[in-house]
Order: structure tokens, then sequence, then C-alpha cells
């Protein structure tokens, strides 16, 4: 979701006269928001500026986001940047897998998360009732 | 494998939230922001003497202990003063990559180099972290104000945005 959130952003500040420009690697989520400019980085999720450590991908991403930033010649464009995830092409299938191994996991998960949620809520709930009494 | 061209097509990230969080036992599907038009300044055709500000959904590191995403605020960093480490519990690839290399999603460094390269003027000297809250009405109408606030106080004239 970090990617609909700097979208978002990117739109409200441009909407407010500042250009922007995107860098991410979820391709379909920024552009279902729809933003003004966006670098795509088709790597896996967590390095849209280039590879770990890899410090001329990273110097060379960032430098196509300036340009495009200069350039871009109308909204709602994507362009492709230098990085690259060689030597493993099975990155694409893993992130958000479901299958018959992980579906009790991911189950459970969830039961665990909704009760950690409900308790935060009624914590949230107390302590707006205890703030009311004593105000 | 039900993508298609999965060797070499981007990730449906959408279509595999959604099943994930069915998986997860969720009824109702995530909705996702969408809109028909897309606002749009003109590109200004060079940077040079431009201030340029770095924006990202990485947070300082107190980030970390919140109890919920929601109980996260935009907040600013002093470039100088940036962490070793950055709060990145959230919605990344931990089976294919790492965030230990924070260049690689808060890129100060090359920034940095570019503007002493000339390619802009000045890289503004905070950097403003957003979170990723779960609410997209929250995003727009608590926290993009607040990024933009912080942006005006530092004289933004561009904005580099990256998503972890």
């Amino acid at each position: 979701m970090c990617h609909q959130t700097v979208s978002l952003v990117a739109r409200y500040l441009e909407e407010h006269g500042i250009p922007t420009v995107v860098v991410g690697s979820a391709r379909d989520i920024v552009e279902h928001c729809g933003v003004p400019r966006f670098l795509f980085s088709d790597i896996p999720l967590g390095n849209p500026c280039g590879r770990p450590w890899q410090r001329d991908e990273q110097l060379e991403v960032v430098a196509e986001a300036l340009d495009m930033l200069a350039e871009a010649p109308a909204p709602g464009l994507t362009w492709l940047s230098a990085a690259v995830w060689p030597h493993d092409p099975a990155w694409r299938t893993r992130y958000g897998r479901v299958g018959p191994d992980n579906a009790a996991a991911l189950a459970a998960t969830g039961d665990e998360r909704r009760l950690n949620r409900a308790a935060l809520r009624q914590q949230d709930a107390s302590g707006n009732a205890s703030a009311e009494a004593g105000a | 494998m039900t993508d298609a061209n999965w060797h070499d097509e981007p990730v449906p990230y959408m279509a595999r939230t959604r099943q994930y969080y069915r998986a997860m036992g969720y009824t109702r599907d995530y909705t996702w922001a969408e809109h028909d038009t897309i606002p749009f300044n003109r590109s200004p055709g060079t940077l040079r003497g431009m201030r340029i500000t770095l924006i990202s959904t990485a947070g300082p590191p107190d980030w970390t202990g919140a109890r919920k995403p929601e109980d996260r605020h935009v907040c600013t960093t002093e470039l100088a003063n940036l962490p070793q480490e950055f709060a990145t519990n959230v919605a990344w690839d931990r089976e294919s990559t790492h965030v230990r290399d924070p260049e690689s999603y808060v890129p100060v460094r090359a920034l940095t180099r570019l503007a002493s390269d000339g390619l802009f003027g000045t890289l503004t000297p905070r950097l403003i972290s957003v979170p990723t809250v779960y609410s997209s009405r929250r995003t727009l109408e608590e926290d993009a104000p607040k990024v933009l606030a912080a942006c005006v106080e530092d004289g933004t004239e561009a904005a580099v945005l990256t998503a972890l």
C-alpha cells in the first residue's frame, strides 16, 4: 500500500503546484491511482531505487527520475528504470503467493490479526471513555 | 501459475493482495484508489537551480514500535541526522530481497551527488516520511496536507517520492 500512499501524495502536491515523480515497483497500483510521472523499477518490492549496495545502478535510477521530472511531456506516463534483477526470474512468483502449503498458516495469521485489531479497538475505546469521564 | 507471462510481465500486486487477504479470511476486498484525471504541472525542462525534496514511506525508527499503522504520522528528519536503519515494517518482498541498504529506497547519496554534478540546485534539508495506512481518506485529508506544509516550509520546487 506504500505505492498508493505516495501516489496520493504526489497527486496532492501536483494539485498544489509542485511537480512530482514517483519511483516504485508496483506498476499496477500506481497506474490504477494515476500519477503525474512514474519511474517503474521492475524488481522486487523494497528497493525502488535499485538493488541494495549497487551504487552505480542506484545513481542511474535516480538520474532517470530527475530526467522524467524535468522532461515528461504529459501526465500519466510510466518510464522503465535501469534497475534489473538478474539470475532470479522466479522472484515474480513469490510475493503474496497463496497455495496448499501456506493456506492454513495464512488463515491462522488472519485470525490472529483480527483478534489483535479488536483488542486495540477496545483499548482505544476504553481510553476515550476515560478521557471523556475525566474531562 | 495463473499470472500471464510470469517471467517478464510486471507482478499483478493488486490481484495478489486480493487473494492473499482472502486466504487470511477477510471477506471484503480492499478498494484501491482510482481517478479519471491526473493533475499535472508542465515539466520544467531543466532542474538547474531547483530545490528538490525527497519523500518516502520509510520512516524514523520509532515508527517500528507503533501499536498500529494509524499511530504513525507524517514527520521530517534532517538529512544530516538520518538513522542508520529506518522503520520498514510495511509490505515488501521479504522472500526475494532485503532493505538493509537505505540508499535503495531513500537515495540521499545519489541525490546529493547529482546535485553536486549540477543536475539540480539543492536537496532540501529534510526527508519527509509519510506513513502507509489502510485509509486513503486519511492519507489525502490528514497526511498529504502535512507533507505539503513541510514542502512549503522547505521551499520545495519539485519532489521525488519513493515507495518501499
